[in-house]
């Protein structure tokens, strides 16, 4: 990934809050075709640092460049990025068609190219016809396809989304970031995603940076922070994570679906006895009690109706992390 | 004649009807029978006191009053101040309601309620300080003096509803402006100001029609000079037979029933309510 070129670059960058939120020495690279997701609850400071790229807020100190020049200082008007809003995108008092033209108008492009140009934009995110009505007349996932379709459009060199989908309900949000994930690929253009959704940072990313209070806890392919979340918190964050005390004080972090139940060997040095079996589907979760912890286990559906309540078994680990 | 009778209509629609019926009909007497009385008088060509009815009809008063050319003239003459008065204090106060709901600064709040003062005080107290203050400025007796009287007297709707309209517009819709490529300026003018019209009509509406009533201000600051309707209507109703004013009284009203029906559908309950939130 490093041969790439680099689109956006962040360097030593810091905003404060008065009320104490905010980010410190923020150092960070999106490359070229990269989708790249700023992960973490509320309050971490990713919206801050989206917010920065776009130029809704000043920043304290450092530097922005995107492209290779310094945008900082720059209105969010002269800048080559596009955002898209939680909601309220889109401006009610104007036609689907004047909202997607705004832009264009702007620039002065010709009034055949922005027809053409609009229209064209709407069949990418399947929203062809709806020129002439009004946002009011969308339902919010509809709303949330014109708006990215209007700042796509734009052509921007990053394009920036911040919880575009999280005022949307499940089924449309999977929906929606499929197809957003597949118009990123097409189109090849820079994403920054903000969420605060780890199956959803998960699904579309190339990498994703995992937030907590202002600083990056870790960097990463969704692959490498699942599999070695650098910290407590990284492990706790994504995915299912059990946290088991060593009595040296030491606590392993396993993932349900790394354990492996036995029967057989009584003496292993982790065991316990069933006290739930719950079938989710295809698998089944698998609660152990073994001395004063519970254990949660995933096990496939043919393995897990060996089982029993109450039943003794052994456990072992066959990946995990030490904190 | 059951129908007719007090006891068989309330045991015909049942106790909770009837007495809504009877609140109905005191409200709409206490409403509208002053009302319909001025009416009544405005086609009498004699009345006195006591009677409930005119002892003679005509349009006697409407001739007297439409002949008077200083009648008509006022009424020019309000209009023009009216429009005056509505736009500057458009160009005074709209720029100072985006201020109060966008930007926070100290004291905001009292700023915001500071507005309300001029309304704690009787208004012939006011006025005449300021004329004091008039007459030092050579204002006295200048159409200027008037309008500004008038714009004084218009700045509470006109910073309250506006301010209240654009605080309901979602940032993102400013801020997506920017973003596609919008200055500041063209944000105002193509997304802000839109979005908050249906409110800055409703405060423009009350401006226009409290200066076309405003006579208080007017008498002390303009007369004789400048008379508009409503001053009027104090020399009308001083100088010459009962039955005048109420001709006077209903021309006074034409003018706001045909810009309230003109502009109904922006006078919505939710808009006029919203208008006047304290954040």
């Amino acid at each position: 990934m490093s041969q790439r070129a680099v689109k956006l670059e962040i360097k030593n960058m810091s905003k404060q809050f008065k009320n104490g939120d905010g980010v410190r020495d923020v150092n960070l690279s999106v490359y070229e075709g990269e989708f790249l997701t700023m992960l973490g609850p509320s309050g971490c400071g990713k919206t801050t640092i989206l917010r920065a790229i776009g130029g809704f807020a000043e920043v304290d100190q450092g530097d922005i460049l995107i492209d290779d020049r310094s945008v900082s200082g720059l209105p969010p008007e002269k800048r080559p990025t596009a955002m898209v809003f939680q909601s309220y995108n889109l401006w009610s008092h104007m036609t689907i068609f004047d909202n997607l033209a705004f832009g264009l108008q702007i620039r002065k492009v010709p009034k055949k190219e922005i027809q053409k140009r609009t229209q064209d934009m709407l069949e990418l995110v399947k929203m062809s016809g709806v020129e002439k009505k009004y946002p009011a007349q969308l339902s919010g996932g509809q709303q949330q396809r014109v708006a990215i379709a209007r700042a796509l459009l734009l052509q921007p060199s990053v394009l920036l989304l911040d919880e575009p989908f999280s005022a949307l309900d499940a089924k449309i949000r999977s929906q929606m970031r499929t197809e957003l994930k597949k118009i990123q690929e097409d189109l090849n253009i820079t994403v920054v995603f903000v969420t605060h959704d780890q199956e959803e940072a998960m699904a579309v990313s190339h990498r994703i940076v995992v937030m907590n209070k202002g600083v990056f806890e870790q960097i990463g392919t969704p692959t490498e922070i699942y599999d070695q979340p650098a910290s407590q918190y990284v492990a706790s964050f994504i995915g299912d994570m059990n946290f088991i005390k060593e009595p040296d004080g030491k606590i392993l972090a396993v993932r349900p679906e790394a354990i492996t139940l036995s029967k057989a060997d009584l003496d292993g040095k982790w065991s316990g006895y069933i006290r739930t079996i719950m079938v989710l589907g295809h698998y089944a979760e698998i609660v152990v009690q073994a001395g004063d912890q519970t254990i949660k286990v995933f096990q496939p559906r043919q393995i897990s109706d060996t089982f029993s309540q109450n039943e003794r078994v052994s456990l072992s680990f066959d990946k995990y992390q030490v904190y | 004649m059951r129908w007719l009778s007090p006891k068989g209509f309330y045991f015909a629609v049942g106790r909770r009807k009837f007495i809504e019926f009877i609140v109905l009909s005191v409200f709409l007497l206490f409403f509208y029978l002053p009302l319909l009385n001025l009416f009544m008088l405005a086609f009498a060509n004699k009345y006195e006191a006591p009677a409930l009815f005119p002892q003679q009809w005509g349009f006697k008063w409407w001739d007297y009053v439409l002949g008077q050319n200083s009648l008509v003239s006022s009424i020019a003459l309000s209009f023009t101040i009216a429009i005056v008065t509505t736009v500057i204090s458009m160009f005074i106060c709209i720029p100072a309601a985006y201020a109060l709901a966008r930007f926070s600064f100290p004291g905001r709040k009292v700023f915001f309620l500071s507005f309300l003062l001029s309304d704690a005080f009787p208004k012939m107290g006011l006025y005449i300080a300021i004329g004091i203050i008039f007459y030092k400025l050579n204002l006295i007796g200048t159409f200027l003096g008037v309008v500004i009287i008038h714009v004084l007297n218009s700045i509470m709707f006109m910073t309250w509803i506006p301010a209240n309209a654009f605080r309901s517009i979602h940032r993102q819709q400013e801020e997506s402006a920017r973003d596609v490529g919008a200055g500041p300026i063209r944000t105002f003018i193509k997304v802000t100001f839109p979005l908050a019209l249906p409110g800055i009509i409703v405060a423009s509406l009350f401006t226009f029609l409290g200066s076309l009533e405003e006579a208080q201000g007017t008498l002390l600051v303009g007369f004789p000079q400048f008379k508009t309707m409503p001053v009027e209507m104090y020399g009308v109703i001083m100088q010459y037979a009962t039955t005048a004013g109420p001709v006077f009284s209903i021309l006074l009203m034409i003018p706001t029933v045909v810009v309230l029906i003109l502009m109904r559908r922006y006078l919505s309950p939710d808009t006029i309510a919203n208008g006047f939130k304290m954040k």
